[in-house]
């Protein structure tokens, strides 16, 4: 095979099948642990089934491997279809997949066995830090490589948001897992008391920033101009709103700790640049909508661009219900609810997940050398049973959050809480049951594509494109 | 706010705070009225991927102004509410006194209710249904986290509803275990009586109140007793309530009387901690608390005189 004039495809079909693997599995755990809060004996009174435990395995599995794995394939086939370039460094690509692999599995392992920093979104100890620090170097190299070796004048804008991506999770990593091990599976954190929450949560934030927000747009800018076959509604539009974006999420994190031991100066700088990053967040939204004006009436035929397109009214839903919940006095009433769980899995759930479904869908038929999936009936399936699974999750929690919030500060005249915490865990039972009704429907929605995926590539050959020559009038 | 080391740190993280606000601006200035060559929207003339193009359309006005709007709101916010530094906001608002003086508020509208019990007999307020209500929401409040909902503990916690008192259950010794709290710590006898003592000296407290046990085992466990634990549990294991030493010779045991567990407590000691009340709740609702406790296991009728109807 001519490695010179194909693109390695290699990679992107490794990372987009484990997509799928991951999807189903950290979305199991995810029901899993829904299923605990309204049934708690289901954890069978064994150590590693408990909630504490199995938590952080959904979201790692759901963060790092399902969306990771797509930030990994996606990026991969971009940046060489948009670069007219092979990936720079096979090896050092073909090492951040079995790196990554190898991560998600260790994490699969020492999670449930209880090894954790305690640090929400990065848990994982500190070997396994490293591991992460080499791979993601890694794949920094393969991706500023291929972005060197471009055959394009210009930097396609896609490519700016995996870049702002792969960089800023880097800097993240870095600060926030400073720690001192004291073991081979437990440290404890460089930072202490205040400074390590505001590390943690500018961390944290960030984390929903770059990695599910910023590389989730890389995905968003190619793959909807391309399934809709129109061009980016405007340039102009995705440079302002993309270095506001970077820019302004930078400083959000201490809406995480309101009302806390943080002082009150750091509290209204998280908020009102939380407010400021509306219009920067909505700005992505804009772009990809309007890339469709002129072509609604694909929506009706094509499911792919219906994932697409309902994942950026997710994403406008939950980046306009961010900025609101940042603000002090509604984060009073939504602050430790499940009012955020929703908030979170609309943006997971319907953003990042959507999103995600769409693309996979996209590139599946592409690296094996077909046109479509086995089944474009399937994929209308999956959607309307995903979409219908995310109204029930998140619709549940919001009404949920906001009837804990009231119950938890109702206050009787002679200044006794009106309502005990246990009152509220009662009330909350009927919508932690339809929250699990809303999960089941997603994670089936995800076996469905699994089907539709094994169906389009079992049996089939793993096919390379060929690197077209650069048209002279790109010049 | 003290939380600055030096004057420097509060003007370098307000002169940051404050330009990043207006460059958010001026980059939405630049861009918003530079002009678009042409009055025909065209895409910009670069492709990628054979057919990846982008149109340059204006910014959406509607956009541009939210924009906006959130940057004035930014800038007028840090004027009016600490932000910037030590600079206190012009409102002078902060979480702390707005907690403490939502809480001063609330005191000052409930205290009535409490203060006209303070004087009454703890065994007569007992009595009282609207006091008990009163103690039943307070217990609720702070004291059924440790002691469960319905006052029967757990683990380590009393059961507050049976005639069984570590401290003694008079309703003025209740009341002063709420206020003042109460401390007692089991040492750990492992190192001293060794795996094989630590299981007699089990053996002899099972054998205490008729549970099954080994009579070689209770005997020899009875010799050590008599040297080890008689300082605190006294010679019949009765317990000692001036230092909540228990009595052993119970159906019931704080942290169970059960093989495993004896010999758990006795091998690795215990702490237990009730911890103080005064400060956080207030003399006048520690005593309807008190009066609370006392009649959970203490019939009302038969322990007060017939009740007084209450003020209401």
């Amino acid at each position: 095979m001519d490695k010179t004039n194909t693109y390695n495809y290699t990679v992107v079909r490794q990372f987009a099948l484990m997509t799928v693997v991951w999807g189903i599995v950290g979305m199991l755990v995810g029901v899993v642990i829904a299923a605990q809060l309204r049934w708690p004996e289901l954890n069978f009174n064994i150590p590693w089934l408990t909630y504490g435990r199995l938590r952080p395995l959904h979201t790692n599995a759901v963060i790092f491997a399902f969306g990771g794995s797509a930030l990994f394939a996606s990026s991969y086939y971009v940046v060489q279809r948009t670069c007219h370039a092979r990936l720079f460094a096979g090896g050092l690509a073909a090492f951040t997949f079995w790196g990554w692999q190898a991560v998600i599995v260790l994490a699969a392992v020492t999670l449930p066995l209880g090894y954790t920093t305690g640090k929400e979104y990065a848990e994982l100890e500190w070997p396994i830090d490293i591991l992460i620090t080499l791979v993601w170097v890694a794949y920094a190299v393969v991706f500023f490589g291929t972005i060197a070796k471009r055959r394009t004048p210009h930097i396609y804008v896609a490519n700016w948001f995996f870049g702002a991506f792969i960089l800023t999770i880097a800097l993240l990593h870095l600060v926030n897992s400073a720690e001192v091990p004291v073991t081979f599976w437990k440290s404890y954190s460089a930072y202490a008391g205040v400074q390590d929450a505001m590390v943690q949560w500018w961390y944290g934030h960030n984390a929903v920033g770059f990695f599910l927000t910023a590389g989730f747009l890389g995905m968003m800018y190619y793959f909807i101009p391309k399934q809709a076959g129109r061009p980016v509604y405007s340039y102009r539009l995705s440079v302002v709103h993309f270095w506001a974006l970077i820019f302004t999420y930078m400083w959000a994190g201490p809406h995480h700790l309101h009302y806390t031991a943080l002082p009150d100066w750091a509290q209204s700088i998280g908020m009102v640049f939380s407010l400021i990053l509306l219009a920067p967040s909505w700005g992505g939204m804009i772009n990809g909508m309007m890339t469709l004006s002129g072509a609604w009436h694909k929506l009706r035929q094509d499911p792919i661009l219906k994932f697409l397109i309902v994942s950026l009214s997710f994403y406008g839903m939950s980046t306009f219900e961010g900025p609101m919940m940042s603000i002090k006095t509604v984060n009073a009433l939504s602050h430790y609810t499940d009012w955020t769980i929703g908030h979170v899995h609309s943006g997971a759930l319907g953003w990042v997940g959507l999103v995600t479904m769409g693309s996979i869908y996209y590139l599946i038929p592409r690296l094996f050398g077909r046109t479509e999936m086995h089944s474009v009936p399937l994929i209308n399936t999956h959607f309307w049973m995903a979409t219908i699974g995310i109204v029930l999750y998140i619709a549940s929690m919001w009404i949920a959050g906001v009837m804990q919030g009231l119950m938890w500060r109702a206050v009787s005249d002679d200044g006794t809480l009106t309502y005990t915490f246990v009152e509220g865990v009662k009330a909350t039972y009927p919508f932690y049951t339809i929250r699990l009704l809303g999960g089941l429907l997603y994670l089936s929605g995800m076996l469905v594509m699994a089907y539709n995926v094994w169906k389009t590539v079992a049996g089939r050959q793993a096919v390379n494109a060929t690197i077209p020559a650069v048209a002279p009038a790109h010049a | 706010m003290s939380d600055f080391t030096g004057g420097f740190w509060s003007i370098y993280i307000s002169i940051i705070t404050i330009v990043s606000i207006i460059a958010c601006g001026v980059l939405l200035q630049v861009m918003s009225t530079r002009k678009v060559s042409g009055s025909k929207v065209e895409t910009t003339g670069h492709a990628w991927d054979e057919d990846l193009v982008e149109f340059n359309n204006p910014l959406p006005r509607w956009w541009i102004w939210l924009f906006y709007i959130t940057i004035v709101f930014a800038l007028a916010y840090l004027a009016l509410y600490p932000g910037l530094g030590t600079y206190s906001g012009s409102y002078g608002w902060t979480s702390k006194k707005q907690y403490e003086e939502e809480v001063a508020k609330a005191e000052a509208q409930s205290a009535p209710i409490y203060d006209k019990y303070v004087k009454t007999d703890l065994k007569q307020l007992a009595a009282d249904p609207a006091a008990r209500a009163l103690g039943q929401k307070l217990f609720l409040n702070n004291c059924a986290q440790c002691h469960s909902s319905d006052a029967r503990g757990g683990k380590g916690y009393p059961n507050l509803t049976d005639a069984d008192w570590i401290y003694g259950g008079e309703p003025e010794t209740i009341k002063e275990t709420i206020l003042k709290g109460r401390q007692a710590v089991m040492p750990p006898w492992g190192p001293v009586l060794g795996d094989d003592g630590v299981k007699d000296m089990a053996h002899y407290v099972l054998s205490l109140n008729g549970r099954t046990y080994d009579p070689l085992r209770a005997a020899r466990g009875k010799e050590k007793f008599a040297t080890t634990c008689v300082a605190c549990h006294g010679p019949e294991a009765k317990g000692n309530p001036a230092i909540g030493a228990e009595n052993l010779t119970k159906v019931a045991l704080l942290y169970g009387a059960d093989e495993p567990s004896l010999i758990e407590t006795i091998s690795k000691g215990r702490m237990s901690t009730m911890p103080a009340q005064k400060e956080l709740l207030g003399e006048a609702k520690v005593h309807i608390l008190a009066a609370y406790v006392w009649g959970l296991s203490n019939s009302a009728g038969t322990a007060a005189p017939p009740a007084k109807p209450s003020a209401q």
